[in-house]
Formats: structure tokens, C-alpha cells, sequence
């Protein structure tokens, strides 16, 4: 194992200036570092523990909406009134994640910021694994792989709980970095990269996530996961739908390098929820899929993902 | 000489009823000290490097940086160059190390140079195969012309994949040296007794100097048979270093290395008569377990037809090689028989409960159980009332009906026991058997306690050492049978001579004396019943000693039990998940010693059978042949969430009991994968052949049956 060096900052200033050595990551819940770092999947030089900044725990009301600090444990935000009652789609993206373990140490920045699980990466072959100049996972067992956005050698899965809830209800990221905050939408945060030396996430060098806001404003939203085991797994697809005013919101988790936006479901939906829209939604969604050799039963669980998802959103 | 039989019904004050483990305390309080919690001063930590390749040569091992990197104290080579490598993982050099940190560090400065081979890994691909084995069909009467006369037929393809033991402790050991001819090993293991000659041989010392001890066990389903590779080789580091070494798999060993169940893919057709009697049978089918291939299942299974044919190819595959698992070869052979019986009873237009009962005369000897285990079961799941068709529910999510009906030998394997009274009152049993956390220690003690009329607070088990009597290894569901036979015998025998002892002391004749309620008793009821400590302080200060083995006189013990699973699932249409909401297991196994532990391994088979169906599979990288689930992430095991209510029904009482003790272990763990995929088949209205039945193969089985 690679020694590395522990430092625990209280402000969010000296995390960023810790983060800008060469091989520095920064360490909230630990839930996807130390399993990356057990498996050989990363070897940092020095781990940047956030967890005692208090500016970045614990979530509360402004003017904005409803802020959460990066830091702030995936069990207290699903009990916090303002989710229980306005935000349905986040809180139960958590209750799905069906570990209280997992809940008591995972962290909003870190579900966010979460790695993908794909068994390649994981297995030391890279974020894009290639062989002989072809996509590994294309040629390779992909069941659990990417059914959008994979025209590319890239087709892991962002696995983030939180994003296709947020996404949905159009929450912003505010992230810190050496030049200072910025805040832009939540979905601008992921990218697909081309290979394997690029990254999954648009944040800059010594960029840590601080915070989402999601706006409050009267929604409909749900979300609503597909999953092989009942208990604590991976879902297979993910659905999460956000309806205001005559907007809808549409994003997928678990089928595509990042959490995807599906503006053809959305569409589908802005006229209102019915049993009809919803079943068009979910059909015009799969309409913009592509399976891989193994991993066409995603587009039906995506669609259906869809489908139930907005009625969930309907029946409230 | 005693008579060596069971209390009869009315005696027993222990045998039947229900007793909590008595290691259950230790276990939850974390003081039970497992192979791997063995820390012992000075301890080095071992670890190997595996091979990344499926399929590979070694051309060249360079271990120079490995023996300079800080804390490392030992490396030891397993494969020289030149060994062909035959599946990813395999272990190809050891390293002791100062900490857990080191070995590993150590074993990453290892360099090893392949030749990379070509694999094969996807046995399902027989056509494929590079070496496939074929054997000669074993055919009886004509099923080809049985066939051609049959009123309803019915085919299918039924596949169901390798699965891992996937043990919570993963193998290992502990070894320590106390001098240059004697070591003792902690290991994590079902055969203490095997293990040490095993371990004696290999390093050249008898094998009455190899101690292996086990007193808690975190699973083995038949993985934990041998010394191993591993086992050797911490032996010979602890030697080399002079100092105890601890050398205990990874979790991606454990899954990868540690054993697994072979794979079944079969093709079947079957026909039957008017009246719904099955008349033939004909099948193949094909499996791998790794390296060695498979060996063929018993097809058809529990039913034995006049006219049938079954033919198995042995399918060689680069991947981690087969152990036994737990009932070897019976799951797949029953879910194969019974997916197959179920269609043909659809076929027929029938009950599939009627269609088992109309044709239960062809499972031989033990029809008439299972005809009252198929009532049992059917009334347990309300069958009767809630059967419907195949295929004539209607919604999105459907639940649906199946059973399935399994075998099992058992008999009692040779086991020594020797029983001790001392004069303070405490009796002990002396056994070198093992308790892998099914209760054997409890049983013991029972049987034990039961003879002496005594409490199972008032006696000591002391098991688990290889220098103790001789036990044989704990697997085939023989262990309860073998230690219940020898402790019995040695209890009875170790009564006869503690009255012989004590009798003349008390004036009396032995043949006066009796033992029940924590008292002597006296026939002649000349003098009152006397407390067992004071009659025992009678024993003297050498203690009374017997010795009883098993097999050994009178009926103690039987083999051959039948069992009957049903199981009530609902299939999701749109998304192909599969839930389960009630299994029903009625079981028969001659007499009951411990009630709650027998039901205990009925629970724990059913969840592991719910895996075996819904989640469980070794996924093989068709690229690199490397093993992509070797974690407990991707290697999906159920959890409390998936595995619904269970009820387990044991058939006792006269017809059973006075056959004597029958082993448990394995016959609950072969029907569930059988009776869920029935009942996913009666759900969705389609067959599903597959198993895990995971939302992609139930969504094909789906979309083929023209249901989506």
C-alpha cells in the first residue's frame, strides 16, 4: 500500500491549497476512496479530510433554495422536512440505496463524486479500457454497461444515487477551487470522457464540490429504480422526473457515462402527467438508446424506469 | 453390555426439543475465535501473488525486489517457470511479511513474465470447447419409441450457471511451529483429522505432530476439505521463518480459487401418457466447474423412468476449479428434472402438485413420503386453493406456484468419541469432530446430556483438536449421524461404567442403577434418588473413561431421506424481477436431535437456494478469462430483503424416528432453485430456463414466449 499523507483542514480555503499536490484526493465518507484504494484502483500521495470543514456540512433553507453542504451524511439529508416533503425524488433515491451503513458515512459531495463501478476500472484496466486499440467493455462482458451516450470507448455508468434526482429538480453545484467558487448547473459537473486519461467530471485541479442548492419551487417529482437484488445493489436503471408548471424534467441513472438527460421524455411530459404521457415518456426515452452486445435488457428496465417513474410523479 | 438404541419417545428430555446453540453466546458477543482471529506473538503475514492471466506459461519469476521491499521476510516461489498456468488467480509465489501492508507491497514488487495461452472460459459454448468429453449415453427401455407413442411431449433447455462457495471466512490458517517436528495449525477448515495427515506428508513429519484445530468454522458447503496449496505453503513459510505465519485468502481468492458448483446447460424432451404418466425421457447436458470439467448430474432426478436416456459432456474451462458444494451435482439435476416435469405437466393440461402425486410411484422406495411430504407442503402453501394455470393470471406483476422434490443419502460417517466422568460431576465428550456452525457441538452435548439424565449446562464438549478420537470430515450431511452414533454409544458405555464404579460404594449391584433428572436412581427403591454430584463424587479421583464409535452396535443411525420445496414468486412482466413472497420446506430426516438447529440449516439452505436462483453467477471476461465478480459487489448474494417468508415443516414422530439420526446438511439445498424458477415459469406464463433468473435473462424468456 502506497503511505500516504492525512491532513484534516477546517476551512475550505486550505482543503483547496492541501489539493493541489501532485496526487492529493480529498476524503469525505470514504465509501468509494479506500474501496478504489484497497482494490489498487487509486494510490493517492496525501488524503485532504473534509469532514471537518464546518462550512461544508448540514443543509438549510435560503433564498436560492434548499442548500446542502457537500459533506453533509446521505442518512441526515433523507430526514431532513424540507426533502420529506418537497423533494420525494432525493429522498427516495437514498431510502433505495438500502444500506445503513452506507448511509451513515456517504456524503452529498461524495455520491456526487462518486467513481464508477464498472468491474474493469475497478479491476486496474482504466476508465476507458481498451484492448488491442478496441473498447474492452464493448467487446467484454457489458451487462451492466451504458445504453446512452455510448458512441464512444467510454461506457461505464455514473453511478450517483443523487444526480438524476437533483438534476431533475434543476439543482446547481457550487465547487471551490485555487481561482476561487463558482456554481454552474448540477449536470454540467459530469462529461464523457474520450479516453482514459481524461476525467469524468468537469472539476478543475484542486476542485472539491461545497455545495448544491436545489430551487424550491412546487414540483411534482419522483424517482424510481429497477434493481436485481431487493437489498442493498447497484439498480440496474434509474428514473428520476421533475414536473412544474408546464416543464418537465427527465434524468436516468445507472445507463449512461453520466446522468442522463432525456429532453425526447420530457418533452413527452410537459403537457402533463397521465397514464398515456407517461408511457410516452418512457417509449420516447429508450427511443434515443443503444445496446451494447449484452446489455439490451437496460433500454426496456430505462423505459420502464420512465414510465413508472412519472406516475409515481403523478399520484404524488 | 447396553443396549444401544434412542431414548423412546416418552424418555427423551432433550432429544427433539428445542435447544439454542450452545456456542451461540460466544459467537454474537465476537468471542469466538475463528482461523482468522488467531493472532499469536511474533506472527508474520502471508499473501500470493495470482496469476493475471487465464490461460498462461510461466516464462520468468523475478523475485529480487519483492525480498528488498521493507518488512518482507520470506518469499517462498509455489510455480517455478515453465508451470502452465490454468486459471486467473492461481497462485503463483508466497510472501511473509512483518504486517498485512508489507505482504502486499511485497507481492506487488513481483515480477512474473507470461506466455499468454488462449482460453476458453464460456463452457456454454460446447461447440467451442477445445476438449470437450463426451461420455456414452446410459439409456433404459426405448425412450425413442416411448417417445413416439407418448399423448403430450414437451422440450426445453435448462441452464444454470457456476456459482461460488463464496465462504464469509475465507480459507486459510494459522501455523506455528513449537519445534523442528511439530506445528500446530489453526485453520479454517471441515476436516481437522484430514488436514493434519495431509499437512504431515507434505512437509515431511508424521502426521501426530501436525495439530490442526478449528472450534469455529465461517463456512465451507465443501470447500473446506483440504490442506490446499495455501495450507502447505503457510506451513513452510512458518518453517523457513522459525516463526508463526498467518495466511488467509482475499475475498477475490476466496471467490475465484476457493471452489465453486459446476454449471448445468441440458436439452430435454419428456412425454406422457393419457392419463398424465410420465412414460419417457431423454436428455443431455453439459457443465463445467473449471479445469477437471463436471461430473454428470443424476438426470433424471428422484424419478426413475422404464423407458430414459441421459447423456453429459464434461466440459474443461480455464477458470477456477470445482469443490464439492454442498449436495454436489443434486441442484442442478433437480432443477433440470424438475423444470423439465413441470413443462411436461403443462403439457399434459395438468396440476403440476397432481401431475408429482399421478407419477410419485416412479420415484421407488420412498414414494409413499413423498406423496405425504407433497400434502404436507401443499397444505402449508394453501396450494389447493391457489393454484391457477400457467399463464392464466393477468397484470403487470404475476404470482405464480412450483415445487420440486429432492434427495439424499446422509448416513453417519466413522467417528470415535470418548466420554469422561469426573467426581466433581462434570461429563465430557471427547471427540475430534468439528462444528462448521451447524450445531454439531450442541448435538453432541445433547446426546451427551440426555444419557446422563443431566442438563446440556452440566456437560463440556471438547472438539475441534486433531489429537482428539478420530471424527471424519464434516460434508455429505454425515457428520450428525457419525457423532451422534459415537457419542451415544461412548455415553452409554461411560453410564454402565460409572455404576460399575460406584455401585459397590453404595452397597448395591449396577444393574440397580439408572440415570435421569440430574439423579441416580435406585430399581429396588431401597434408598432415594441421590443428586448426580453426590453419587459422581463416588467416581473417585481417576475419572471414568469410554470410548464409542460409530458405525458401531444397535440402530442408531439410517441413510436415504426425501424432501418436498414450494415456492410462491412474483415476476414483474415489464422489468423481469423476481420476487419471492413464500417458500414452503417439508423435509424428512429419521430422528430430530435439536429441533431449532435442524431448522436453522432448512432456513439457511432456502436463502442460499434463493440466490442459486435469482443472483448468483461467476461472470467470466470472454476477453481476458479474468474472473469479473470476484467480489461480493458483482457476486450478488441475497439478502434478508430477497428471500420472503419461509416455513419449514420436519416430518417426526412414528415412520420417522425409529430410524435414527439422518443427516441434514445438503438435501434442504437442492430444491429451491427448482421450485422458484417453477413457480417464475407458472407466474409469467412463459418458461424460464435460466438460472439466476436476473431481470436480463427473465426479460428474454419473456420477450421469446411472445408475452412482451
Amino acid at each position: 500500500m502506497r503511505a500516504f499523507e492525512y491532513s484534516s483542514p477546517k476551512t475550505a480555503a486550505e482543503a483547496v491549497a492541501l489539493l493541489a499536490a501532485e496526487g492529493a484526493a480529498a476524503l469525505a465518507g470514504g465509501t468509494d476512496l479506500l474501496s478504489l484504494m484497497k482494490d489498487g484502483a487509486a494510490a493517492p500521495s496525501r488524503l485532504v479530510n473534509l469532514k471537518g470543514i464546518a462550512d461544508l456540512a448540514g443543509a438549510h433553507r435560503t433564498e436560492g433554495g434548499l442548500r446542502i453542504g457537500a459533506t453533509t451524511r446521505l442518512g441526515a439529508l433523507a430526514e431532513h422536512r424540507t426533502v420529506r416533503e418537497s423533494f420525494p425524488a432525493v429522498a427516495s433515491a437514498i431510502d433505495g440505496i438500502g444500506s445503513r451503513q452506507i448511509l451513515s458515512l456517504r456524503t452529498v459531495g461524495g455520491d456526487l463524486c462518486h467513481r464508477p463501478r464498472c468491474w474493469y476500472f475497478r479491476a486496474g484496466f482504466g476508465l476507458v479500457p481498451m484492448h488491442e486499440g478496441r473498447s474492452l467493455a464493448k467487446i467484454g462482458d457489458n451487462r451492466y454497461h451504458a445504453v446512452f451516450g455510448n458512441a464512444g470507448n467510454a461506457v461505464f455508468v455514473n453511478p450517483s444515487s443523487l444526480a438524476p434526482p437533483l438534476i431533475a429538480l434543476g439543482a446547481s453545484v457550487t465547487v471551490l477551487g485555487p481561482d476561487g467558487e463558482r456554481a454552474m448547473p448540477l449536470e454540467d459537473l459530469y462529461r464523457t470522457p474520450a479516453t482514459g486519461d481524461e476525467s469524468e467530471f468537469t472539476l478543475g485541479p484542486a476542485e472539491i464540490v461545497t455545495a448544491v442548492t436545489i430551487p424550491e419551487r412546487d414540483s411534482r417529482n419522483a424517482t424510481y429504480e429497477v434493481r436485481n437484488r431487493l437489498g442493498f445493489d447497484w439498480p440496474l436503471a434509474t428514473a428520476s422526473v421533475a414536473v412544474s408548471g408546464g416543464a418537465a424534467r427527465v434524468v436516468l441513472g445507472q445507463v449512461a457515462p453520466i446522468p442522463w438527460r432525456s429532453a425526447p421524455a420530457a418533452e413527452a411530459l410537459a403537457g402533463g402527467l397521465s397514464e398515456a404521457s407517461a408511457a410516452a415518456a418512457g417509449a420516447a426515452a429508450a427511443g434515443e438508446a443503444t445496446a451494447l452486445s449484452g446489455n439490451g435488457y437496460k433500454i426496456r428496465l430505462a423505459e420502464v424506469a420512465v414510465k413508472r417513474c412519472a406516475l409515481a410523479a403523478m399520484e404524488g | 453390555m447396553p443396549e444401544y438404541t434412542w431414548p423412546a419417545a416418552e424418555d427423551r428430555r432433550l432429544i427433539g426439543s428445542r435447544l439454542s446453540r450452545v456456542d451461540g453466546p460466544v459467537k454474537v458477543t465476537g468471542k469466538a475465535r475463528y482461523a482468522y482471529d488467531m493472532n499469536r506473538r511474533g506472527m508474520l503475514w502471508a499473501t500470493m501473488v495470482q496469476s493475471p492471466h487465464a490461460h498462461a506459461r510461466i516464462t520468468a519469476i523475478d523475485t529480487a525486489a519483492a525480498e528488498a521491499t521493507p518488512g518482507v521476510v520470506a518469499v517462498h516461489r509455489i510455480q517455478e517457470v515453465g508451470a502452465e498456468i490454468q486459471w486467473a488467480h492461481d497462485e503463483i509465489v508466497a510472501i511473509a511479511a512483518e504486517s498485512e501492508e508489507a505482504a502486499r507491497d511485497g507481492a506487488a514488487a513481483v515480477r512474473v513474465e507470461y506466455e499468454v495461452l488462449p482460453h476458453f472460459v464460456d463452457e456454454r459454448r460446447v461447440e467451442d470447447a477445445p476438449d470437450a468429453q463426451a461420455a456414452q449415453a446410459e439409456t433404459t427401455g426405448d425412450p425413442e419409441a416411448a417417445m413416439a407413442g407418448a399423448a403430450s411431449r414437451s422440450r426445453g433447455s435448462y441452464h444454470a450457471a457456476q456459482i461460488a462457495h463464496c465462504s464469509l471466512e475465507a480459507h486459510g490458517q494459522v501455523a506455528e511451529w513449537q519445534d523442528e517436528e511439530t506445528v500446530t495449525v489453526w485453520a479454517s477448515t471441515q476436516a481437522i483429522s484430514g488436514v493434519a495427515s495431509q499437512l504431515g506428508e507434505a512437509v515431511g513429519i508424521p502426521a501426530s505432530n501436525v495439530q490442526v484445530e478449528t472450534q469455529y468454522m465461517g463456512g465451507g458447503f465443501g470447500s473446506k476439505f483440504s490442506a490446499d496449496r495455501w495450507g502447505v505453503v503457510g506451513v513452510e513459510l512458518a518453517r523457513m521463518t522459525g516463526r508463526p505465519v498467518k495466511l488467509m485468502l482475499d475475498r477475490d481468492q476466496e471467490v475465484s480459487v476457493a471452489g465453486a458448483r459446476p454449471s448445468t446447460h441440458s436439452e430435454v424432451e419428456c412425454g406422457a401418457d393419457a392419463d398424465g404418466r410420465v412414460v419417457a425421457w431423454n436428455s443431455k447436458s453439459w457443465g463445467s466447474g473449471g479445469p477437471a470439467g463436471a461430473g454428470s448430474p443424476p438426470i433424471p432426478y428422484v424419478f426413475g423412468f422404464e423407458n430414459q436416456s441421459h447423456a453429459h459432456t464434461s466440459v474443461p474451462t480455464n477458470t477456477g476449479p470445482a469443490r464439492a458444494w454442498r449436495a454436489p451435482n443434486h441442484p442442478q439435476a433437480c432443477f433440470v428434472t424438475m423444470r423439465a416435469l413441470d413443462d411436461l405437466a403443462h403439457a399434459a393440461g395438468m396440476d403440476p402438485l397432481d401431475f408429482f402425486l399421478k407419477n410419485i410411484d416412479q420415484t421407488g422406495e420412498r414414494a409413499s413420503v413423498y406423496a405425504d411430504e407433497l400434502e404436507k407442503a401443499a397444505e402449508l402453501m394453501g396450494w389447493r386453493e391457489r393454484f391457477r394455470p400457467r399463464g392464466s393470471t393477468s397484470g403487470t406483476v404475476r404470482s405464480g406456484l412450483g415445487l420440486a422434490l429432492h434427495t439424499w443419502g446422509g448416513r453417519g460417517h466413522r467417528s470415535n468419541c470418548e466420554v469422561l466422568a469426573y467426581r466433581d460431576g462434570l461429563v465430557e465428550a471427547r471427540i475430534g469432530s468439528q462444528d462448521l456452525g451447524t450445531g454439531t457441538r450442541t448435538i453432541i452435548g445433547m446426546v451427551l446430556a440426555e444419557t446422563f439424565g443431566l442438563g446440556i449446562d452440566q456437560v463440556k464438549v471438547t472438539m475441534g483438536r486433531s489429537v482428539l478420537p478420530a471424527s471424519g470430515a464434516s460434508g455429505g450431511s454425515t457428520t450428525v449421524g457419525g457423532v451422534s452414533g459415537s457419542t451415544r454409544r461412548a455415553a452409554l458405555n461411560a453410564v454402565e461404567a460409572v455404576f460399575e464404579r460406584i455401585a459397590p460404594k453404595l452397597g448395591t449391584e449396577p444393574g440397580n442403577l439408572s440415570l435421569r433428572d440430574g439423579r441416580l436412581h435406585f430399581a429396588d427403591g431401597a434408598t432415594a434418588p441421590m443428586p448426580w454430584r453426590e453419587a459422581a463424587a463416588r467416581i473417585g479421583v481417576n475419572p471414568v473413561s469410554a470410548t464409542g464409535a460409530n458405525p458401531g452396535p444397535g440402530q442408531l443411525n439410517d441413510s436415504g431421506v426425501g424432501g418436498v420445496q414450494m415456492a410462491d414468486v412474483s415476476v414483474d412482466l415489464e422489468t423481469g424481477v423476481v420476487g419471492i413472497n413464500r417458500l414452503v420446506a417439508v423435509q424428512d430426516c429419521g430422528l430430530v436431535l435439536d429441533l431449532k438447529t435442524a431448522e436453522s440449516q432448512v432456513y439457511g439452505a432456502l436463502i442460499m437456494g434463493v440466490t442459486y436462483a435469482l443472483t448468483e453467477e461467476r461472470v467470466f471476461d470472454p476477453v481476458t478469462g479474468r474472473m469479473l465478480n470476484a467480489d461480493m459487489e458483482f457476486y450478488k448474494l441475497a439478502g434478508i430483503a430477497d428471500v420472503g417468508e419461509m416455513i419449514v415443516h420436519l416430518m417426526t414422530g412414528p415412520g420417522y424416528d425409529e430410524r435414527g439420526v439422518i443427516g441434514l446438511g445438503e438435501p434442504p439445498v437442492i430444491a429451491p432453485g427448482a421450485a422458484i424458477a417453477n413457480a417464475a415459469t407458472n407466474a409469467a406464463g412463459v418458461p424460464i430456463n435460466e438460472m439466476p433468473m436476473t431481470p436480463e435473462r427473465v426479460l428474454a424468456a419473456i420477450r421469446a414466449g411472445g408475452m412482451a
